[in-house]
């Protein structure tokens, strides 16, 4: 692959049948992970249920590699669906909820579904929920620099984007004859750990904030995998070739509250997984029997994945001092 | 001989012609101004940002993830405060992606008093930035430390540091940088910008050349076997000033430049404690929480029994600011007579 070739792929059916496996597979990790908290087996859940009608499309469009000539994320931590998608192994995050020390992420170090993966360009994702919008400028004007394609994007919450860095992103993004290509990601699912919405935003639609910078901006149905992919390949479509940033709101649910701090219990909110396999089943696409096949394979390897990950070794005192300083030479 | 700014100004050319540098950037760092002290002035790479210290911090940790090679700039620490969680962010990457990622930046910023700067052009920073973990803390006394501390730190694949006395800024060196003409008109004419007018001006680079400074590496400033002075920056030539004082009066006291506060050079301080049995540190820091304390307690640890009488910190009042009337400067930011009636106090203590 190279910075001119990437093409969205086509939606077919085959990919609208993929797209509901990835779905499956994101929130069955995700539910394992919080039953892992709940018997002993992590310290602390926090995750994404309920964004799968986004994340998964998004992860399926990403021009995944390393380097400028590919799509650079700055991801927050509700994104488990989007890396998994783009391929990564589900044990992996078993091993960073558990805390182990074969976590390829972070050694134990960090929350679960705080990736960093350098041969995907995903860079280190961090408990702060607004340093991604910040930290996204530095590699767009690498990749605006180098030309081809490649964009960076950065996710990030309603929440989140109260803080200083969100207009930052969009301040920076938009310089007169510096324009970068950056996709500027919110979902929109209108709590802020527990504090509603509609007690700190006079508009639910924040990617409307982008106006004022002149920034070509929409919102989509998150829970729903086929606008939000129509939208997502849209958005990155302007920002490859117009290489000017984009902002796309996703409305989302959030399933299982914002973290462990929450209870982590289901809420009664739509979830774009059932209202996905109606679809699917409605459209003659799957069975229902079908479909159970793909929550039966997932559940079983992932229980499979957890009793190895039971036995691994967790951090000791030899552990501590790795990696406080790079030895190497300098370059990611 | 070039002076602390063209010393960075010239550090920086040689950065991005010989060491990878893709990025010299904060506000009012390019042109015209080429920075409020000119030190980043006709630099192929510098470019102006909005005034936004945190999409300073943001933008060069994403070009490091990119694999750029950046050279940010806060334009004085006292506006750093706003952007300590991304500094932490910097200093933690390495870590917490066990290894996967790292952080090849250097953040300069001006630090200290002596310029009548009041109360947000005066603070110093290094014992708050030695809290932050993962970052490497440097600074420079002289010109020709300047520019190889900068070499340093630009080739360093970690976060760093580069803190500049700014009331240094304009003090000519006692040493040329290897490549600098020895004229330093000759060199004014050829890297300073005109007044007025600038828009076709380009600098004319002398051939300056690979020379470093390693980090974690102090100086011996002046060599002395009654007193150990530990200090650096701007306290450092009013240090050496002191002690030369002192030595017409038969009281030879030793000086050490640390240059690198973070990781500090250890052995060469105990080194001379154990010479001279006395420990003086310096700097112009608040004295709560203060880096020098940490050196005495690693003195303490390693050359307790070593020490005649109980060391000592000079440092800066714990007040909330300097302020402008120069009386408040001169009475809660360590002078030179402070200094040098400390050193003759520690130096004749009965032991």
């Amino acid at each position: 692959m190279t910075a001119t070739t990437w093409k969205a792929p086509k939606l077919t059916d085959t990919l609208k049948i993929a797209i509901h496996d990835k779905m499956v597979l994101g929130r069955a990790t995700e539910e394992l992970m919080i039953r892992m908290m709940r018997t002993g087996h992590g310290y602390f859940w926090i995750g994404g249920p309920g964004e799968e009608g986004f994340n998964v499309p998004l992860g399926l469009l990403t021009k995944k590699g390393h380097g400028p000539d590919f799509d650079y994320l700055h991801l927050h931590y509700r994104s488990s669906a989007t890396v998994l998608a783009m391929g990564a192994e589900p044990i992996n995050l078993l091993r960073q909820m558990r805390s182990t020390a074969t976590d390829p992420y972070s050694k134990g170090r960090n929350f679960v579904n705080h990736f960093a993966i350098k041969a995907w360009n995903i860079v280190p994702v961090t408990p702060t929920i607004e340093t991604q919008y910040t930290t996204v400028i530095g590699t767009a004007l690498v990749q605006q620099r180098h030309g081809g394609d490649g964009l960076s994007y950065v996710t990030g919450g309603d929440a989140g984007s109260a803080e200083g860095d969100f207009w930052t992103c969009m301040n920076w993004s938009t310089r007169p004859g510096r324009e970068l290509p950056v996709l500027i990601l919110v979902a929109q699912n209108e709590f802020g750990i527990s504090t509603p919405a509609t007690q700190t935003q006079n508009n639910l639609r924040l990617n409307e904030r982008a106006n004022g910078f002149g920034i070509r901006n929409a919102c989509v149905d998150g829970n729903d995998p086929i606008a939000s992919w129509h939208a997502i390949a849209e958005a990155m479509d302007y920002v490859r070739h117009e290489r000017k940033p984009f902002c796309l709101q996703a409305n989302v649910s959030r399933l299982y509250g914002h973290s462990s701090s929450s209870g982590a219990n289901r809420y009664d909110e739509p979830d774009c997984i059932g209202l996905y396999e109606q679809r699917l089943i409605r459209e003659n696409l799957m069975t229902q029997a079908e479909i159970q096949a793909v929550w039966d394979k997932h559940n079983a390897q992932l229980s499979a994945d957890l009793q190895k990950v039971a036995a691994e070794p967790m951090p000791g005192k030899e552990h501590v001092l790795q990696h406080v300083w790079h030895e190497g030479p300098a370059g990611n | 001989m070039a002076n602390l700014a063209q010393a960075i100004r010239l550090a920086l050319h040689y950065g991005e012609t010989h060491l990878g540098v893709t990025d010299v950037f904060g506000e009012d760092v390019g042109a015209p101004l080429g920075g409020v002290f000119t030190a980043t002035q006709g630099l192929k790479t510098a470019w102006n940002t909005p005034l936004d210290e945190r999409g300073i911090i943001g933008t060069a940790l994403g070009i490091a993830y990119a694999g750029g090679k950046p050279v940010a700039e806060i334009q004085f620490c006292d506006y750093i405060y706003n952007v300590i969680d991304l500094l932490k962010l910097c200093g933690n990457v390495t870590w917490s992606s066990a290894g996967e990622y790292h952080v090849p930046l250097v953040l300069m910023t001006p630090v200290g008093s002596g310029i009548h700067g009041s109360m947000y052009h005066s603070h110093s920073f290094e014992s708050m930035a030695s809290h932050i973990q993962g970052w490497k803390i440097v600074m420079p006394s002289n010109p020709k430390d300047a520019y190889g501390l900068l070499l340093s730190a630009i080739e360093d694949p970690n976060p760093v540091l580069f803190l500049a006395p700014k009331a240094l800024m304009r003090q000519k060196g006692a040493e040329l940088i290897p490549g600098e003409p020895a004229d330093e008109r000759t060199l004014h004419t050829m890297i300073d910008a005109p007044l007025g007018d600038r828009s076709d001006w380009q600098p004319n680079w002398p051939p300056v050349e690979d020379y470093r400074v390693p980090i974690g590496q102090a100086k011996i400033a002046r060599e002395g076997s009654a007193l150990t002075v530990v200090t650096y920056g701007r306290m450092l030539p009013l240090s050496v000033n002191a002690a030369e004082t002192l030595a017409k009066e038969g009281i030879d006291v030793e000086v050490i430049d640390l240059r690198t506060i973070y990781p500090f050079d250890l052995p060469t301080v105990k080194a001379s404690v154990e010479k001279t049995g006395r420990l003086l540190v310096i700097n112009e820091d608040t004295e709560v929480t203060n880096f020098g304390e940490h050196v005495i307690r690693k003195v303490m640890d390693e050359a307790f029994y070593s020490l005649e009488v109980k060391p000592e910190l000079l440092a800066g009042l714990d007040v909330p600011g300097v302020g402008l009337a120069w009386g408040y400067e001169q009475h809660s930011v360590p002078q030179a007579d402070d200094v040098l009636a400390a050193m003759r106090r520690l130096a004749t203590q009965q032991a």
